[in-house]
């Protein structure tokens, strides 16, 4: 009767959701329609069976993401009877802020960042999950399941409270916030085999399809709408792709592959060289890019 | 990963992972003192078992060469540590974790901090480990640190330990200074009550004796750290342990469904099963364990479920559900392990929140026994815990708790302790056992209440609490205030803080310490006072915010009246009715709040008395005021 490894996640991840339900005044699930969304938000379902999660879910929209993601959230939303936050930065938006004009650090910034700060003063928040894992990135590696959060949202990586055993410090005063991942302890591989062991639907963008591409700069980014300007010496190809990880379209690249199922793509994982955040252009910005933003308030 | 992939036959893939899924796992961390080369053995574990994706190679490689220390080689602690202040200052602050697997295990690792100041960082690592690498530098020896690491692994809990004699090529592949630092180690973890203790000779840095035996050592027989690694001997669940169900909350969709969620702590639980509810002590029989996935006939350790009774009987989160046959203590004092975390130090008599895994309440350390000495393992008196240190002590919580000693049990067993005004967690507790005065002592049920003793009086019990500097004219203020509602009629009582210290608060003198249980008698007496019925007037400096809170915490809403008397330190100085500032500024006197001692200003006082310019006369009605309108 012992548990197996994914049980073992997917207990501790349950264990975490019940925990922060206990004992905020006022949680949200950050939902960025990613696979560990997915995953996530399957796992709140069964935390709180037969009850609904009791908590809404916040998609901070840069405005940029793929056109399939948003058409999954809506569906996702609908077929669950959840309930859904969109916030959008507006003073982003009347200032144009995008990827293409303004790079992908100050877009990433404006729109990502301050939206989510925004949204989380807005509505007063005091706990927000996020479906980060330990393994994506090095400072990752070293946060909290429970990660404080000060009155501007701000990450202290150097004074993070201990966290011992399953007991974790909830307490949080006026103002200031919790991010909680229950997610911590899983791997990429962890996550598919997850998701084909539980049947969880994706945004088909992950599965390998012929898709119009353009490359630039050694990546593979997808043509997803008309606001992509095709440079002199560019040119637009139809490619057998997918992709690896999903944000905001200018700033993701695709990857080569013909895995078209979920068991070819965990196949595929067990045979992978290259990292997941390979394709995600923010992260390459400077080394410490994301502890730099994680201090900033981004999740 | 990808060191596993070439087997896979595509029609197997299903049957893969489910052998896969079945491997069992083992959590450990690497510890010991600074500059022993714990990240970079786990950097160097990684590296060799092939678990590091060619772009992180290509990254590691780049910041090798900006900061990195190991010249040209590949430093792999940077694979580790991932903090910016870490790569700057070429140190570890907190923990990070890796998660790696082999045919044989999977493996979760922390790699933690080796600076005292970080002792916090390696606690939360080693609070959920199996096993702990204690790295110890060949040339070095053991260490303080290395003491204190394999102490604190074993108080958490951890069963085995493997001391890595690191950096063995810089002494030559010696091994007698091998032997000679297995023995030193053996001879003080020996009765530390590890299952195993495992010495190897190792070099991270060249890989010796890591994942591949080394050509230099032919001396040294015995297994690699992987190989240690993958073979010790897991202390699997034991299924014959007590049935245990801390309740995180209560399930209720709709009128007809109440059920009990939670994660099974230990044990098994099957339909229709008896339970015992820890505090209550009533019992019912287990209907159904309810999942997504459908009704379960039983679950057990690890096992997240909500539980369904039999029968309606009041259970909220804190409680725990159990076997009746071996039911959990339920004390609210008892004997705990304290590790001390925060820079503040720990009081006794000082009030902090007790979280376990999920109860909470008000609790204070009424006594602290004695101190661990983590070079010696000595017991010393002690008046405080400092950063760092260890103590045992009794703590007393202001309702009874449902546990079990920590030795029984490590998630029914802990607790840690955070500061009611930052929040911040400052201790980690491992339980002892309960105090018999706990579970003999009981709460005497009184018929006549307050209400009927204020009742009688025509008023409403409150307290007023005069706090600020010496000199700052409370007594004064007090004293008139007094006379002011007496004269209208009402029952009071004034408490003055130099009074009590006359009497009951004799023994105590102005040591920080001293100060908290001051002012936690003050509190009582008053308390017992509104109990009475009585108006109670407190006169004492009271320097500290948390003793406050603490006092406040005692009384209704609305019946604490925090009075800030609100006279500059200058001003009292000046005044110096006592002709203690001349003497405290001459150095004569120790603890003088605002000289020697802080006073910490209230920040949300119900009244703020700004004394300048203004008569004692106009400042004492101005609180009558205050009481007539509340």
């Amino acid at each position: 009767m012992s548990l197996t490894h994914l049980q073992r996640l997917e207990a501790e991840a349950i264990h975490i959701f019940r925990e922060v339900a206990a004992t905020s005044s006022r949680p949200v699930m950050l939902y960025s329609i990613g696979k560990d969304s997915s995953v996530m938000l399957h796992l709140a379902r069964k935390a709180f069976y037969p009850a609904k999660p009791p908590f809404p879910l916040l998609h901070v929209d840069t405005t940029w993401k793929f056109r399939e993601m948003i058409a999954f959230r809506d569906q996702t939303v609908s077929d669950l009877g959840l309930e859904l936050i969109v916030h959008v930065n507006l003073d982003g938006l009347e200032q144009n802020i995008g990827p293409f004009t303004h790079g992908s650090s100050i877009h990433t910034h404006v729109m990502k960042t301050l939206g989510l700060r925004q949204a989380l003063d807005k509505y007063g928040f005091d706990a927000a999950f996020g479906g980060a894992r330990r393994d994506e990135e090095k400072s990752r590696a070293k946060e909290r399941i429970f990660s404080f959060r000060n009155a501007q949202h701000a990450w202290d990586p150097k004074n993070q409270r201990p966290e011992m055993w399953k007991t974790y410090n909830t307490r949080v005063a006026p103002g200031e916030s919790i991010r909680i991942f229950p997610l911590s302890n899983w791997t990429e591989l962890d996550i598919w085999q997850y998701i084909l062991k539980e049947d969880i639907p994706i945004v088909p963008l992950y599965f390998a399809d012929k898709r119009p591409i353009v490359e630039r700069d050694g990546m593979m980014i997808m043509v997803d709408d008309e606001r992509m300007q095709i440079a002199e010496g560019e040119k637009v190809e139809d490619r057998l792709v997918r992709f690896r990880t999903l944000g905001c379209y200018p700033l993701t690249a695709a990857i080569e592959s013909s895995a078209a199922t979920v068991p070819d793509i965990v196949r595929e994982m067990l045979t992978a060289r290259t990292s997941e955040r390979q394709g995600r252009l923010i992260d390459k910005d400077e080394a410490g890019s994301m502890e730099k933003k994680k201090r900033e308030g981004y999740f | 990963m990808a060191v596993l992939a070439s087997s896979i036959a595509t029609d197997t893939l299903q049957d893969y992972l489910a052998e896969q899924e079945e491997k069992p796992l083992l959590r450990f961390i690497t510890c010991g003192s600074v500059d022993d080369g714990k990240s970079t053995l786990i950097g160097r574990l990684l590296y060799d078992t092939k678990l590091i994706f060619d772009d992180q190679l290509a990254t590691l490689e780049r910041d090798s060469a900006r900061h990195g220390t190991a010249g040209e080689a590949i430093d792999f602690a940077l694979l580790l540590d991932g903090l910016e202040a870490e790569r700057e200052q070429g140190i570890t602050i907190d923990v990070a974790y890796r998660y790696f697997a082999t045919a044989e295990r999977r493996f979760i690792v922390a790699d933690s901090p080796g600076h005292e100041e970080y002792t916090r960082n390696m606690a939360t690592g080693a609070s959920t480990a199996d096993l702990a690498v204690v790295l110890v530098d060949a040339r070095q020896g053991i260490l303080r640190q290395t003491r204190r690491h394999a102490f604190i692994a074993s108080l958490l809990g951890i069963r085995h330990i493997v001391l890595a004699v690191n950096k063995i090529d810089l002494v030559g592949y010696d091994e007698a200074v091998f032997a000679e630092i297995a023995k030193e180690f053996r001879a003080f973890a020996g009765g530390l009550g590890f299952a195993t203790i495992a010495p190897i000779p190792m070099s991270a840095r060249h890989g010796d004796n890591v994942t591949a035996n080394s050509a230099h050592m032919p001396w040294y027989t015995g297994e690699t750290l992987l190989g240690h690694l993958e073979t010790v001997p897991l202390a699997g669940q034991d299924l014959g342990r007590p049935f245990r169900l801390p309740v995180q909350l209560v399930t209720r969709p709709d009128q007809d469904f109440r059920g009990f969620a939670g994660q099974v702590a230990s044990g098994r639980i099957a339909v229709g099963d008896d339970i015992i509810v820890a505090k209550s002590g009533r019992t019912s029989r287990v209907k159904a364990i309810v999942t997504a996935d459908g009704d379960l006939p039983a679950a057990s350790e690890g096992h997240a479920v909500t539980i369904v009774l039999e029968d309606e009987i009041d259970i909220s989160r804190g409680d725990v559900l159990a076997t009746p046959r071996d039911r959990p203590q339920l004390a609210d004092q008892f004997m705990a392990h304290l590790v001390w975390f925060s820079a503040e130090p720990m009081m006794p008599g000082r009030s902090y929140i007790l979280r376990t895994e999920t109860d909470s309440m008000s609790a204070t350390v009424t006594a602290l026994k004695y101190q661990i000495d983590i070079n010696s393992f000595s017991h010393e008196a002690a008046k405080s815990l400092h950063m760092n240190e260890i103590g045992v002590c009794n703590i007393a919580t202001q309702s009874p708790v449902a546990f079990d000693s920590y030795k029984a049990n490590r998630t029914t067993g802990n607790f840690v302790l955070i500061d009611r005004l930052t929040n911040a967690t400052v201790g980690a507790g491992m339980i002892d056992h309960p105090l018999r005065r706990a579970t003999n002592v009981q709460w005497q049920a009184l018929d006549i209440d307050r209400n009927a003793r204020a009742a009688m009086k025509h008023q409403k019990p409150a307290v007023l609490w005069l706090t600020g500097y010496s000199g700052a004219g409370k007594s004064t203020i007090a004293n008139m205030l007094e006379k002011l509602l007496h004269a209208s009629g009402r029952h009071t009582y004034m408490l003055d803080g130099d009074n009590v210290r006359h009497g009951l608060n004799r023994d105590l003198g102005f040591t920080p310490e001293d100060r908290v249980e001051n002012i936690r008698r003050i509190a009582e007496v008053a308390r017992l006072m509104t109990q009475a019925g009585l108006i109670v007037i407190v006169s004492a400096i009271s320097p500290f915010r948390s003793e406050r809170r603490m006092a406040r915490d005692l009384f209704l809403d609305g019946e604490f009246i925090e009075v800030f008397v609100d006279t500059s330190l200058e001003e009292c100085a000046r005044r110096d009715p006592k002709g203690l500032y001349k003497k405290a500024l001459a150095g004569d006197l120790e603890n003088f709040t605002g000289i020697s001692s802080p006073y910490e200003q209230p920040e949300a006082p119900e009244i703020h008395l700004k004394t300048a310019g203004r008569e004692p006369g106009e400042l004492a009605t101005q609180i009558a005021e205050y009481l007539g309108k509340h």
